[in-house]
């Protein structure tokens, strides 16, 4: 059984946001009003955070360097859910709506998800989220709603499943010629636009799979990873 | 006889002729049997805010938690802390009640039932505002069916049936007696207070079988009460968000349950003994005696908030002091500070001083220390949650009219079923206070002064008798007119 995970080069990614875009459409993620997002209420199951490079989280709050002399750069920090090792948001669900599936990818069941938001208050990573109001297209883009998704109704608390849909598909082809599923036939959305390739994804556990040499490169590295968490999202550190 | 009857009758039905109930007992009655103007007064102001409340429970229903003002990484709010604040309420009410009467503390008697009424009446609204808060409430009971033994969420539901259901059975039992005495001495309605008096006939072995069983009871209550309290501070500690993540919140959350508890009972007292003209029952020295507790309790409060923060702020880690930074001086500290006067600066003026630890000065106390509370409830909960550890996400929280609303129904409806359960039985228990008179004659005469100070051992230090026989509280009630 292959273990899914990702890796993310920072050094590659320009912050363009089309893995947002990508995830949004391909998981029918409905467009908010501008009101919605000011009320931090926006869904992105992926997420570009920005940083201004020569701004330190002092105390998790932004310092200002005003008087910093160069020009600051940007750095983006890609972030879809982290689907740990040892996941802390699925153990304090009461009611089994997340699960930690046994191909690694951390999964939620949104017709047995009550909505309390326990496992939002413990991803450590902010990472799932939760469905304020009943989604809404507009009739235009109706048709563009992708039928392998199911909508999430209003009250439930959703998140990234690396495009668990395209697994499924996936598995069935490789069932049906009966052989085990290769190596980049399942691939997420927002890998596929990556117009930099910054993203890899495929088996961690086949050393010989590029995901599998980029997570044991030096330059990799995980979020909050002394939370023991083991998330399989790795990130590889900016070249300077 | 229905329940328009506005007095109690005259008459006693024919059987055995028992003696007419001495005034006191009268006059404890009587809410039962009648309800005054300002009843109906506050009846009406009570449901319209109650009204009021619905709609805009409705409203949420059909939009959604949208109309709070929650959001990420803001996910809980008003409706968590209100949740732990009321059923802190209702922990204490049952918890001095067991701990009184394991203690044998004969002054007891004329509050129990007041307490117990607390516990009952906020256990509900409690487990109310966690229905509030999920986003699918008519999955609820999902908890029960496909409870996850991992989740301190379903440690807590288990927790509060425990709870509920041991403290219904306590409650009830030591209300028997004063059911059977309604349906018995004075009928009115008659089929309710006839089943729910079961068949007691108040023989000297049903007695003795009903008070060993209310003692196992109580001794069964004090730790359900403990556990219920701490599983609540589990659901926030067991995470690993920073300062929620901390052992003390165990017993943060037990003291400050029982310390917000007894501040409502004193507030409850005051107006009980006012409204119903109960000045001889409920009299100084049971305010004396909670508020002595009490100011134990603010000591214990306040050593350990200072304890928690200070550990907080020594480590400097930057997660856990951006949020101490929230308290002590950012967005707030309004409500944190607002706790400190209202916990602990209020009370230790009020109650450390014997000239102000009556029952004016416990008004002003009980008030504080409820709104300080409900500040620092408000404290534990969302600084942290604006200060995830993820340094990309602040949040920030303004809560709607919506969860105004609901809070303000909350506490209506709550006003309201404590009122509703002062008028079903005596908010006084009738046959604790006379088995307390009979047993208080008998100690006295076997052996007098043996049982001086009874409860905390407090009673030495009083003004004038330090023990009052309860046929004092008789006389006291008598004259009290």
């Amino acid at each position: 059984m292959p273990r899914w995970g990702m890796t993310i080069d920072l050094s590659k990614c320009t912050g363009c946001a089309s893995c947002m875009v990508a995830c949004k459409v391909e998981n029918n993620l409905p467009i908010q009003k501008p009101e919605v997002i000011l009320q931090s209420r926006d869904i992105s199951w992926m997420e570009i955070l920005p940083m201004k490079e020569g701004e330190g989280f002092e105390g998790g709050h932004a310092e200002e360097h005003s008087d910093h002399e160069e020009p600051s750069r940007m750095r983006y920090l890609p972030r879809p859910c982290m689907h740990c090792d040892d996941p802390p948001c699925v153990k304090v669900c009461p009611v089994y709506a997340t699960t930690l599936d046994k191909d690694g990818i951390v999964s939620q069941i949104y017709d047995r998800c009550i909505g309390c938001r326990y496992c939002t208050n413990n991803c450590p990573y902010t990472a799932k989220l939760f469905v304020w109001n009943t989604p809404e297209w507009p009739d235009e883009m109706m048709a563009g709603i992708n039928p392998d998704v199911s909508v999430r109704p209003k009250g439930v608390v959703e998140k990234c499943t690396f495009c668990h849909h395209r697994l499924q598909r996936a598995s069935e082809q490789a069932k049906a010629e009966g052989r085990p599923i290769k190596d980049g036939e399942f691939l997420p959305a927002c890998l596929e636009v990556c117009p930099t390739q910054a993203i890899l994804f495929g088996d961690l556990d086949d050393p010989s799979t590029p995901v599998a040499r980029a997570a044991a490169s030096p330059r990799a590295f995980r979020e909050l990873e002394d939370l023991g968490t083991k998330p399989k999202v790795f990130y590889l550190k900016e070249d300077y | 006889m229905s329940s328009s009857a506005s007095q109690i009758p005259e008459t006693t039905p024919d059987d055995g002729n028992p003696p007419p109930l001495p005034e006191w007992a009268q006059r404890v009655l009587s809410p039962v049997y009648s309800a005054g103007r300002s009843f109906k007064f506050w009846t009406v102001v009570l449901l319209s805010i109650g009204a009021w409340s619905l709609y805009a429970y409705w409203l949420q229903l059909t939009r959604g938690l949208e109309v709070t003002g929650l959001n990420r990484p803001v996910y809980w709010g008003f409706y968590i802390s209100n949740y732990v604040f009321f059923i802190g309420i209702s922990q204490a009410g049952i918890l001095l009640s067991a701990i009184l009467r394991i203690w044998g503390a004969d002054w007891r008697r004329p509050i129990m039932r007041a307490a117990e009424g607390l516990t009952l009446v906020a256990m509900a609204f409690g487990v109310i505002n966690i229905v509030f808060d999920l986003g699918r409430p008519e999955r609820s009971h999902f908890m029960m069916i496909h409870g996850n033994i991992e989740s301190p969420l379903f440690w807590d539901s288990i927790a509060i049936s425990v709870f509920s259901l041991v403290s219904i059975a306590y409650i009830y039992l030591a209300m028997i007696p004063d059911l059977a005495y309604i349906r018995d001495r004075y009928p009115h309605v008659r089929w309710l207070y006839g089943l729910l008096a079961l068949n007691w006939k108040g023989t000297e072995r049903q007695k003795r079988i009903l008070d060993r069983i209310l003692y196992g009871m109580a001794l069964l209550i004090l730790p359900v009460a403990v556990t219920f309290d701490t599983v609540v501070s589990w659901v926030f500690s067991l995470t690993i968000q920073p300062m929620w993540h901390t052992a003390i919140f165990a017993p943060i959350f037990v003291i400050g349950a029982f310390f917000s508890g007894l501040a409502a009972l004193l507030l409850v007292l005051a107006l009980l003994r006012k409204v119903y003209h109960l000045e001889g029952i409920i009299r100084p020295r049971h305010f004396d005696y909670i508020g002595r507790l009490l100011l134990v309790l603010t000591l214990i409060w306040g050593y350990f908030q200072f304890t928690e923060n200070l550990t907080s702020y020594y480590g400097n880690e930057p997660i856990h002091i951006a949020i101490l930074n929230a308290k002590l001086t950012g967005a707030y500290a309004y409500a944190f500070w607002g706790s400190v006067v209202g916990c602990f600066i209020v009370p230790i003026l009020v109650l450390s001083r014997k000239k102000t630890r009556n029952v004016n000065g416990s008004l002003i106390a009980s008030v504080a220390i409820l709104i300080g509370m409900w500040l620092e409830r408000y404290t534990i909960v969302i600084p942290t949650l604006v200060n995830p550890r993820m340094a990309y996400d602040r949040g920030f929280y303004d809560p709607t009219w919506v969860e105004w609303s609901l809070f303000a129904g909350c506490t209506a409806f709550f006003i309201y079923a404590y009122m509703l359960y002062t008028k079903f039985v005596p908010i006084v228990s009738l046959w604790e206070l006379e088995e307390g008179i009979r047993a208080g004659v008998n100690e006295i005469e076997d052996e007098t002064g043996i049982e001086r100070g009874l409860g905390f051992g407090l009673g030495e230090d009083l003004d004038g008798p330090s023990y009052d026989t309860l046929d004092e509280t008789v006389y006291a009630g008598k004259r009290g007119k």
